[in-house]
């Protein structure tokens, strides 16, 4: 029986649940002894011209080795983003000016962590404060830049705003809406920590990170040192959630530090720190416009985006691009246009985040259906079914280069309606409104397709035998919670027969695994995955080809006995069995592999949520929500559905709590978890997952990506639901997150009341 | 100054800062690393430690507050590196954890919760839990394994 599709428990967990992980901060490496301890100085202010620092009185202070700034550091401001505006670059401690609240000012080394906390405090810098820029149209009006150099704050930019005359001509109905939406805080449990030492001309940096390969080849690049010369090791990572790719700046200054002191140097940002310091996400102003008929066909749609780079352009000046071109969404609309300009802000930096890209375009698209839906008074399942991509469409073009792979729209949306009992609800709706019941009930859908895989599609695995009869695997991507340890285990396992337990995974040392694109995009399992899945079945091949002369059989007549993980003559119990070890034995049994599908892989899916919204006080309450998420074969349906399960609890918590706001004076209002609204057990429901499987044709086991999924599915569909409670008081959109005071201002509006 | 704390049934004692945060003397101290800090406002839990049997955030206990007193970390849970403890096998069972930083305290502050009311609910665990926040698994498998080490069936 296969093990592929099995619920198989994670080989992670035993360590977790004894000793705990081993993340960064907790390494005892004897690389690191007598390390120094990096507390960073940082800005408290948004927008500011550098005065003076004066280190004089920290330089004093017990247990201080060095206090470092600017004047002290010969790296070369880096471009994050390299497609941003050229001038917008960013120095590792400010020079003359600082433009976000968190950004590094000084560096101060102590032999303790404690001493280097009380030494920032007497580091003296004078800021003479600037005009923050803090909303879009200030930085598009660019009467205060924050890199005067470059003459404007537009980061990046694609695509006019005007879709040309006669784009929405044939419409019977046009909706146009300024929606949000709005800047989060990945917050992965597991703050940002790097370790680095610098012997013999070569770096050791340990990190926590999502890849290492990538991460080393951006701090050689930024170190200017060859790749040859930094190695990158990954411990294990408390949670990443696209924010921890590449060598953040603080990443490149304790590997500078290691050198430039003579010194290992650790460094462990604290969760007030880590709320300023590393990237938010999504941060999309977004104007949609959608068109079309009274019978429901959807003939032409537009999304125009701002979005928010923060101070220094990273991956999130990229992703309106991405969100451009994922936006028509699962339908099939004749016109569809999107346009994007990225601005620099006075916050921190933008980058990816769970989705990246797509939550915002499906966002926007699902709540582009539902407003249509209401203006020609259909229902939203039936307008979404009236336009759906058809199955017998795909491949589905949206670019040149891009087609959607395989999708069953409309299975997955009545799938889900019918789990839900939609009829049902609506009636239940129905009778609460009647007899005007104070709780009201909201039914939201979505349906949505996103990329996995969309940054590239190929990576390497190795799959060894020892003679002992174990086995080695070896990847280039990077786990960080998803469970590769075992999904890897079983794929190897599956063709070779040897059991779980000897099957050791390793990833995230780049001395042993010099290549490797790490675990982003939902990528892991379509890319790394299969390069494991290709390797077990090569390794397989060339053991037979050695087995074949000791069994005097043809090659072609060889066969896996998994039971014994040996080679054996098919059809003929009485052979003899040669295992994998003792081939193993006699020569250097392993597989080194490439695999590339060369394309990218759209999941699809369709969420319902129900919420109940207190009418008289606006609070908002999330009572189920059901999930189709449709991502090919499932390797592991314990693995998947976790997957899943955090992911709706992300889109979940979007939705309904988290948002990173600033004063008009770039001071951040929600900077420790104390003000930010990440959700705890007692704010989430348990969640409904409903199955089903459509396998992509872009690999030989048809999986696709399931990491993001459930974000981008559930965010939209409770943003809809609690919209749909008070639609008819006359609500037809409130921005996220859907908090009781928002939700209450919006019933009063409605009604005429409060403004 | 000097403490005397008893961790996981050993004594231990050191001379600290009257500032040492408990959460720093086991870590740093002792190099007992399963804890985790993961905030600094006593919010995420990750830090959950059973402090004379009741679940407290080390983070914000002194380690002289701890004094004559007696610590159990989650590796004081299994003496033999198994998941001998039920609330470690459940959570290995029903998959309440991914990344697994948050995990040392969740399962302590679960020890508690069971100790305290063994007649659990889906909304008491999801009550009980509140302190400490998990961003990968959206509790869902959690309260599942809080259920079953509580003998309760997570179906029901």
């Amino acid at each position: 029986m296969s093990i592929l599709g099995t619920r198989v428990h994670r080989v992670e967990d035993p360590a977790f649940l004894t000793k705990g992980g081993t993340y960064t901060d907790d390494l005892t490496d004897e690389r690191l002894a007598g390390a120094l301890h990096l507390t960073l100085v940082r800005s408290p202010i948004a927008h500011a011209t550098i005065t003076s620092i004066d280190t004089s009185a920290a330089k004093q202070a017990p247990g201080v080795v060095a206090v470092l700034t600017a004047a002290d550091c010969d790296l070369e401001p880096v471009l994050v983003f390299d497609r941003a505006n050229k001038k917008m670059v960013r120095p590792y401690l400010a020079t003359d000016r600082v433009r976000f609240v968190g950004e590094p000012v000084a560096a101060v080394l102590t032999e303790h962590p404690y001493q280097g906390e009380d030494a920032a405090e007497l580091v003296d810098v004078d800021y003479d404060p600037l005009p923050a820029v803090v909303d879009v149209e200030a930085a598009l009006n660019g009467e205060v830049l924050l890199f005067p150099e470059a003459g404007t704050n537009v980061a990046t930019a694609k695509g006019s705003a005007d879709p040309g005359a006669g784009f929405f001509a044939d419409c019977e109905v046009v909706v146009t809406k300024q929606i949000l939406n709005q800047r989060v805080a990945p917050a992965p449990l597991e703050t940002r920590a790097a370790a680095a030492a610098w012997d013999d001309g070569r770096y050791t940096v340990f990190c926590s990170n999502q890849n290492a390969q990538g991460t080393r080849d951006d701090l050689a690049e930024r170190l200017g040192v060859d790749v040859a010369d930094v190695h990158v090791i990954l411990p294990d990572v408390g949670g990443g959630f696209g924010a921890k790719i590449g060598a953040d700046p603080e990443y490149v200054l304790v590997a500078w530090l290691a050198r430039r002191l003579g010194r290992p140097v650790r460094w462990s940002e604290s969760r007030s720190e880590n709320m300023t310091g590393l990237v938010h996400g999504r941060a999309q102003h977004q104007t949609i416009t959608i068109g079309g008929d009274r019978d429901g066909t959807v003939k032409a749609y537009q999304l125009k985006i701002v979005g928010e780079a923060g101070a220094y352009p990273a991956f999130g000046a990229a992703l309106p691009n991405l969100t451009g071109m994922m936006a028509r969404g699962t339908y099939d609309i004749a016109r569809k246009h999107s346009s994007y300009v990225s601005v620099v802000t006075n916050t921190t930096p933008t980058g990816a985040y769970r989705g990246a890209g797509r939550p915002e375009a499906t966002q926007a698209i699902e709540r582009a259906m539902d407003l249509f839906a209401r203006a020609i008074g259909m229902d939203p399942a039936d307008v979404r079914r009236k336009n759906f991509i058809a199955p017998e469409q795909f491949p589905y073009e949206i670019t040149d280069e891009i087609s959607y792979d395989t999708g069953e729209y409309a299975k997955a949306l009545d799938l889900a309606l019918r789990s839900a009992g939609y009829e049902q609800l609506r009636a239940e709706q129905a009778r609460r409104r009647e007899r005007g019941d104070t709780k009201l009930l909201g039914i939201g859908l979505s349906s949505y397709v996103e990329i996995t895989a969309g940054g590239g599609a190929s990576e390497n695995g190795s799959v060894e035998v020892h003679p002992d009869g174990t086995v080695t695997v070896l990847t280039g991507s990077s786990p960080h919670g998803q469970g590769h340890a075992t999904a890897w285990a079983m794929l190897a396992h599956e063709q070779l027969g040897i059991p779980m337990e000897k099957i050791t995974v390793r990833h995230g040392d780049t001395d042993q695994i010099p290549e490797g694109a790490g675990t982003m995009g939902s990528r892991s399992l379509q890319t790394g995955g299969i390069a494991v899945h290709k390797a077990a079945g090569e390794l397989v091949e060339l053991a037979k080809q050695r087995a074949a002369d000791l069994l005097e059989a043809d090659v072609a007549d060889l066969v896996v006995d998994k039971d014994v993980a040996a080679i054996t003559v098919a059809g003929v119990p009485s052979a003899r069995k040669i295992t994998f070890a003792e081939l193993a034995a006699q020569e250097q049994l392993r597989v080194h592999t490439e695999w590339d599908a060369g394309k990218a892989t759209f999941p699809f899916g369709a969420h319902v949520a129900v919420v109940e919204v207190d009418a008289e006080t606006g609070k908002a309450a999330v009572q189920r929500i059901w999930a189709v998420d449709d991502a090919g074969p499932v390797l592991n349906p314990l693995l998947f559905d976790g997957q899943r399960h955090g992911g709706i609890a992300q889109g979940i918590a979007q939705a309904m709590l988290e948002e990173v706001t600033y004063d008009e004076d770039g001071q951040p209002l929600a900077a420790s978890f104390a003000d930010y609204g990440i959700p705890s057990a007692a704010e989430l429901p348990s969640f409904d997952l409903v199955g089903m499987e459509t396998p992509t044709d872009a690999n030989p086991l048809g999986y696709k990506g399931i990491g993001e999924a459930g974000t981008i599915g559930s965010c939209p569909a409770v943003q809809n639901a609690v919209i749909d409670a008070v639609a008819h008081l006359g609500v037809d959109h409130i921005d996220m997150p859907l908090t009781p005071v928002r939700v209450w201002t919006a019933i009063q509006q409605a009604a005429g009341g409060a403004k | 100054m000097k403490v005397e704390i008893n961790v996981n049934g050993t004594a231990t004692t050191a001379d600290v800062e009257p500032r040492t945060l408990l959460v720093h003397y086991l870590r740093d101290n002792l190099g007992l690393k399963a804890t985790n800090i993961g905030c600094d406002t006593t919010s995420c839990g990750a830090c959950t430690v059973l402090l004379d049997g009741e679940s407290v955030k080390s983070c914000t206990v002194l380690a002289a507050q701890a004094d004559g007193l007696s610590v159990t970390t989650m590796e004081g849970l299994s003496d033999d590196g198994t998941l001998s403890h039920p609330v470690t096998a459940a959570f290995r069972q029903e998959h309440g954890l991914q990344c697994g930083f948050c995990t040392p305290g969740m399962v302590m502050a679960a020890v508690s919760l069971i100790e305290e009311n063994p007649d659990l609910t889906e909304a008491d665990v999801r009550s009980g839990l509140e302190g400490n926040l998990c961003r990968c698994t959206g509790y869902h498998n959690i309260v599942r394994a809080v259920l079953v080490a509580a003998g309760k069936d997570p179906d029901a």
